[in-house]
């Protein structure tokens, strides 16, 4: 999933002192087409599509929700990057946090870098998590079954906090070392990725005897063996066709519909670009999370008592030591431009703080929560939050974009009226925010839902807070 | 020559599993070539990748 931006482009465009962040991007910057594929199928085959896939088939999920869910809800990811991303990148070509700061004012974007900080030090805590399971296969400790909250072992615990540590440090320090391994393993991580669901496939055929001559054979034993349906394992949410489809759209919905990636397409010659995001939705979130799934499905094969989701064993099991190396390279080069840009995040709120010791205790942050599994167990859950934490900004950067001037309304208003805290856009978010957990708490929705609908409450309150806002605090001309 | 010793490190872990599932090729064979493929991509493609 995800989640964060290819490294290069992190250190080029978004780093303190880097190019263009309160500016324009003029168009001797712009990129082309090429740029943003390479960048988006390298960011989205990431270490945690390890637990992603394997998280679905726990769920139980059948052939068909899976295959259908994910080719729609991929489309859907893809259709709000080139329909709602870049369409205003190109346009205002500004960084999400500058044009958030012209709309909300100073003190609402620290809000938000702080939201924004926190989810991405857990996150890169679940990546942390990932790296460790391949440790695990080496050393031997025991590692977190599927519905372990808290550590479980010494060992683990040593695990995440050396391997969090050496993150932080390289984050801090060697963070351009890091965004070089990272573009040149993409490719290798993609092929290997593939690798799983070969000889996942392979072993399943083995292990129950099936011929598989044809296209028709291979979905026999996709849904007799591989993805059954039925019940989920034990303290697993049932996953059904509409899940899938809205977990694959939203998973990144920071990113799109959040407008995060606003920061990256606003380099865009042109707006259709956005159809590169297709690269990562269809090699990292299609064929990554189905190879990956394939692998866990076996271990649940084979032995049915092992629920354990470890990306590590299942990926030795698979390739070998290969396998071990693509957990540890995917899980270390993603976590390392998340704990980065938490580090910036938290810096935009500290600012005269130093970005080493910043990053440094963000990383070990992010150290300490990937020592409780419960983040990475319950990454289908934890994702859906993330976009939901997120989501009311996207909707008010939408608004303020496209509607408010058609309203009669100013776009921009905090910086045109000289105000630090935008409270139409701060309400919009708490207010969003609130309903959404009362619908998910209540019963009335499930999370991996409730972001739908509550784009459009943001949308609405936006329009109608800023109608009362505006005209109590009109500008001078 | 570099490059080419790149590619071809990328086309045996494609086509190895892909031998694999076809029924073609050992697993442990596999896994040491595809061993050897790992590090002849990492230790070729720094050599030319970002450097024209």
């Amino acid at each position: 999933m995800a989640q964060v931006h290819t490294q290069a482009a992190v250190i080029d465009h978004t780093a303190p002192g880097g190019e263009y962040e309160r500016e324009p991007v003029p168009d001797r910057a712009l990129l082309g087409f090429k740029s943003f594929v390479g960048q988006y199928a390298g960011e989205h085959t990431a270490g945690t599509e390890l637990m992603i896939g394997p998280l679905f088939v726990a769920a139980g999920v059948s052939a068909f929700d899976l295959v259908a869910g994910l080719l729609i809800g991929n489309l859907l990811a893809v259709l709000s990057w080139t329909f709602v991303t870049a369409p205003i990148a190109t346009r205002a070509r500004l960084t999400l946090y500058y044009q958030l700061e012209k709309i909300c004012g100073r003190q609402l974007v620290t809000l938000y870098n702080l939201a924004n900080g926190v989810m991405f030090c857990f996150l890169a805590g679940s990546m942390v998590t990932v790296s460790a399971t391949a440790l695990g296969v080496w050393f031997g400790f025991p590692m977190p079954a599927l519905n372990d909250l808290y550590p479980n072992s010494l060992g683990w615990v040593l695990a995440v906090l050396s391997i969090g540590a050496l993150i932080a440090i390289v984050a801090a320090y060697g963070y351009e070392f890091v965004a070089r391994v990272a573009n040149l393993a993409a490719p290798w991580l993609v092929l290997v990725f593939l690798a799983f669901g070969f000889v996942g496939l392979r072993e399943f055929m083995n292990a129950t005897g099936a011929d598989m001559r044809s296209a028709a054979d291979f979905w026999h034993l996709a849904e007799t063996a591989i993805w059954k349906g039925g019940e989920p394992l034990p303290g697993q949410v049932k996953f059904t066709i509409w899940h899938v489809l809205f977990f694959a759209w939203f998973c990144n919905m920071a990113m799109h519909i959040g407008m995060s990636d606003l920061t990256v397409f606003r380099y865009a010659r042109r707006s259709w670009y956005g159809i590169a995001s297709a690269a990562g939705m269809y090699l990292g979130h299609f064929l990554a999370w189905i190879a990956a799934s394939i692998l866990y499905a076996l271990q649940l094969h084979q032995q049915p008592g092992n629920t354990s989701v470890l990306p590590g064993p299942l990926a030795y099991s698979a390739v070998g030591l290969t396998g071990v190396l693509c957990v540890i390279v995917a899980g270390w080069t993603t976590a390392n431009p998340t704990i980065y840009r938490a580090g910036l995040a938290f810096q935009a709120i500290f600012p005269r703080s130093s970005r080493y010791r910043v990053t440094l205790a963000t990383g070990m942050l992010a150290a300490v929560a990937g020592m409780f599994p419960a983040v990475a167990m319950r990454l289908l859950d934890f994702v859906a939050l993330y976009g939901m934490i997120l989501m009311p900004m996207g909707a008010v950067v939408f608004v303020d974009f496209w509607l408010l001037p058609r309203l009669g309304l100013r776009s921009y208003f905090a910086e045109r009226a000289g105000i630090r805290f935008n409270w139409a856009a701060g309400l919009t978010w708490g207010v969003t925010l609130g309903v959404c957990t009362w619908l998910v708490l209540s019963g009335r929705t499930q999370i991996f839902f409730v972001s739908l609908p509550g784009w459009f409450i943001a949308a609405l309150l936006y329009i109608a807070l800023s109608l009362w806002y505006q005209r109590a605090h009109r500008p001078a001309r | 020559m570099l490059q080419l010793l790149s590619w071809a490190a990328l086309a045996v872990t494609l086509a190895l599993p892909v031998l694999y599932l076809a029924g073609g090729a050992p697993l442990d064979a596999v896994k040491t070539w595809l061993l050897a493929a790992t590090v002849v991509w990492f230790v070729a493609t720094p050599m030319w990748m970002g450097r024209r």
